[in-house]
């Protein structure tokens, strides 16, 4: 019988981004699995959780867990989406009626290049890139969840990808959700310094496990007109090997 | 009507962000930092094991607050010491400037303590005529400008050797011939013997308050510590009550890690323990010891379970040398005593959340604050809940409010939801079409003033699910 999982898609990667999760769904389905996309589900609920709106982020936080709460296991393509699930859902429904069922999604909530590497034991996801290309250690993927070596893993085994090596590769780029609008121009200041850096290594690719990040920086890169573009991990191993 | 805390925040942040001058001079800073930082951590053998002992002192500490506190009182006082109790910063202030007029001090010789910034001490004493030196050579060097702290440890990081010769040729009336570090650290030495010899009073800080053993530590690099708390006829102290340690042989952990996480170094040069005045048979020391301990707001935060801990905090600056946002805005745009991640978690809680909730915003919460911190305090995460304890205070804006009530209602509306992000992606394209991406009119403008438009997909990821995917 063949694997299945279900694809949560963060909020503004269906709105903004879908071809992260399209190639998400590209590289499961190449790799054996029967990928399953639940249509009722919208948030995690970080945005209102992370800016102090608890009251309106738990009965968001409640309909992702009635939503997920059948699927055998719940793949995400964002670092920081899962955060929300795995280290604040305990303590955002502490009370819910929900709460045993969520504990028991989080053990069953994975970060992609996670779910490759450790759950699934897969590194070579049978991809071509033949391009440079720098990692940018997104901060919830890196300290949270501590996802810091898989990612990297699946980078080595494309085929014709050259990882060029980025100084202070784990330092913030300065999204941070509604960070990003609140503070405006201290966000921009923290990605002019980590286009900066990307610029550096010469890559033309920046890529990372968070969308978030990436359209941030995206945005950022082209406003300098830099060179490096940013693209999501999920759309280098969906370049299938031939 | 005057700025409040936050708007003049968001001002002095949107200047310091954008100065490319303030941002090299702390990147270089910071990089010495960072490489004198790792070597020190490669010296310790086993770094979380030591910061896990850290947490691990501090926490009984600051859980057995009141009996700890009390038993270092009493060994003080055995000692003939006095201990006083203050409330808040105006009780503490008041009792030195007693003392201070009692005896008849006419020059206080100050080292570093960030405590007295925070009760505002230095400006109470000038007021009542006494000339107040702060001796530690940042510190020197920023009361010259007139200038809080820039940073917890390191006061003028802000300013390169240039600059800080210009303000000694402007305020110390001297000849300076170079900006050499080490010739104008002579040039302060000379200046600050005068204040040592005439000084009736030295005012130091504490690093650790040791409770089994009734003695003061401090931690400094300069030697103007000893020669405060040593010279003068009165010593007082002037501390938090979270600085208690229980047992001497704590400081075995505690010294090494604070050096480590302050500065990179091994141990600081100097490593003090202070029990009292002048025993009869000494031959050197304060005639009058007095110790201040100032609550300030931090029993109030001692109340609060979830955030206790943030009272472990021994002041090392690891969290602000490590923060991006630190190191784009630097230490005076956060308008506190205490910058950076940890004044960001603490000032809310002391000064009042109305005021500075702003703080618990202005981080991206990436996290990289509590990795470094010695005493194991989670930082970002307490920024969370003093988020949550601002909006649950209604003191969040009214507009946001409802936003956010709005979202609710989409997110577990699926359709809604839906056609929310349809008609949004509609609107902005039409706008955008027009030109008018970045323009007032542009509800993205934040975010489009820095950056190129946020792409505008003709179809969601559920509707290309429904077309092209579902069906395989």
């Amino acid at each position: 019988m063949q694997r299945k999982v279900s694809l949560f898609v963060p909020c503004f990667v269906d709105q903004l981004l879908p071809e992260v999760a399209v190639d998400t769904v590209k590289v499961l389905r190449r790799l054996g699995y029967a990928v399953d996309f639940p249509e009722a589900q919208t948030c995690c609920g970080q945005p209102a959780f992370n800016t102090g709106y608890w009251n309106d982020a738990r009965p968001c936080a409640e309909h992702f867990v009635r939503v997920f709460k059948d699927a055998e296991t719940v793949v995400c393509p964002s670092g920081s989406c899962v955060t929300m699930v795995r280290k604040f859902y305990a303590d955002l429904l502490a009370s819910s009626p929900l709460r045993s069922d969520a504990s028991a999604l989080c053990a069953r909530t994975f970060e992609l290049s996670e779910f490759l590497v450790k759950v699934a034991g897969i590194t070579d996801a049978r991809a071509s890139f033949p391009h440079t290309v720098t990692y940018h250690a997104s901060c919830h993927g890196t300290r949270e969840l501590d996802i810091r070596d898989e990612p990297l893993q699946l980078l080595r085994k494309v085929e014709g990808l050259k990882l060029l090596a980025m100084q202070r590769f784990d330092e913030c780029c300065g999204f941070g959700g509604t960070f990003a609008a609140k503070f405006a121009d201290i966000s921009a200041a923290m990605g002019g310094s980590k286009a900066e850096s990307i610029s550096a290594t010469g890559a033309e690719f920046v890529t990372a496990i968070d969308p978030s990040c990436l359209l941030h920086l995206q945005g950022i890169l082209g406003k300098r007109q830099a060179r490096a573009r940013a693209i999501h991990l999920a759309s280098i191993l969906a370049q299938e090997r031939t | 009507m005057s700025a409040t805390a936050a708007q003049r925040f968001l001002q002095e942040a949107a200047v310091k962000s954008a100065d490319l001058v303030h941002r090299e001079i702390i990147r270089r800073g910071m990089e010495s930092y960072d490489a004198a930082h790792l070597k020190g951590r490669a010296r310790i053998k086993d770094w979380e094991a030591a910061r896990e002992k850290c947490q691990k002192i501090k926490r009984e500490a600051i859980n057995h607050l009141d009996r700890y506190l009390v038993q270092f009182e009493q060994q003080v006082i055995a000692r003939g010491g006095h201990v006083f109790w203050a409330a808040n910063g105006q009780e503490a202030c008041s009792y030195v400037k007693d003392v201070a007029t009692r005896r008849g001090v006419r020059t206080v010789v100050k080292s570093k303590s960030m405590v007295t910034e925070e009760i505002h001490l230095g400006p109470v004493l000038e007021e009542a005529g006494i000339k107040v030196w702060e001796t530690d050579f940042g510190e020197f060097i920023v009361q010259l400008r007139n200038e809080p702290p820039y940073h917890i440890v390191t006061p003028c990081m802000h300013l390169n050797r240039r600059q800080i010769a210009e303000l000694f040729r402007e305020k110390l009336q001297t000849e300076i011939e170079s900006d050499d570090p080490a010739y104008l650290m002579t040039v302060a030495r000379r200046k600050l013997r005068e204040a040592f010899f005439s000084a009736e009073m030295g005012i130091s800080g504490a690093n650790f308050l040791v409770a089994d053993v009734g003695a003061i530590a401090i931690s400094t690099n300069e030697g103007n510590g000893r020669l405060c708390t040593s010279l003068p006829r009165i010593h007082v102290v002037v501390t938090g009550i979270e600085k208690i340690i229980p047992h001497l042989e704590d400081l075995a952990v505690l010294w090494p890690v604070l050096a480590t996480s302050g500065t990179g170094q091994g141990i600081t040069t100097y490593s003090t323990l202070i029990g009292g005045a002048r025993q009869p048979g000494e031959a050197d020391g304060p005639e009058e010891f007095h110790v201040v301990l100032v609550d300030n707001g931090r029993s109030r935060l001692l109340a609060d379970p979830e955030q206790r801990e943030v009272l472990h905090c021994i002041r090392c600056g690891a969290c602000l040398n490590i923060c991006p946002v630190f190191r784009h805005i630097g230490g005076h745009t956060y308008g506190t005593t205490y910058p950076g991640p940890i004044g960001s978690v603490l000032t809310p809680h002391l000064g009042g959340i109305a005021e500075f909730k702003h703080l618990s915003y202005a981080s991206s919460l990436c996290g990289a604050c509590t990795s470094v911190c010695p005493v194991k305090i989670d930082l970002h995460h307490h920024l969370l809940q003093n988020r949550r304890n601002a909006t649950s205070a209604g003191a969040t804006k009214m507009s946001e409010r409802l936003a956010f009530r709005a979202w609710r209602f989409a997110m577990v509306h699926p359709a809604i939801y839906a056609f929310g992000g349809w008609t949004m992606r509609k609107v902005l394209r039409a706008m955008y079409g027009l030109g008018l991406a970045g323009s007032i009119a542009d509800p993205m403008r934040p975010w489009n003033r820095h950056r190129t438009p946020v792409p505008l997909a003709s179809e969601s990821f559920r509707a290309r699910w429904r077309k092209e995917l579902g069906a395989n």
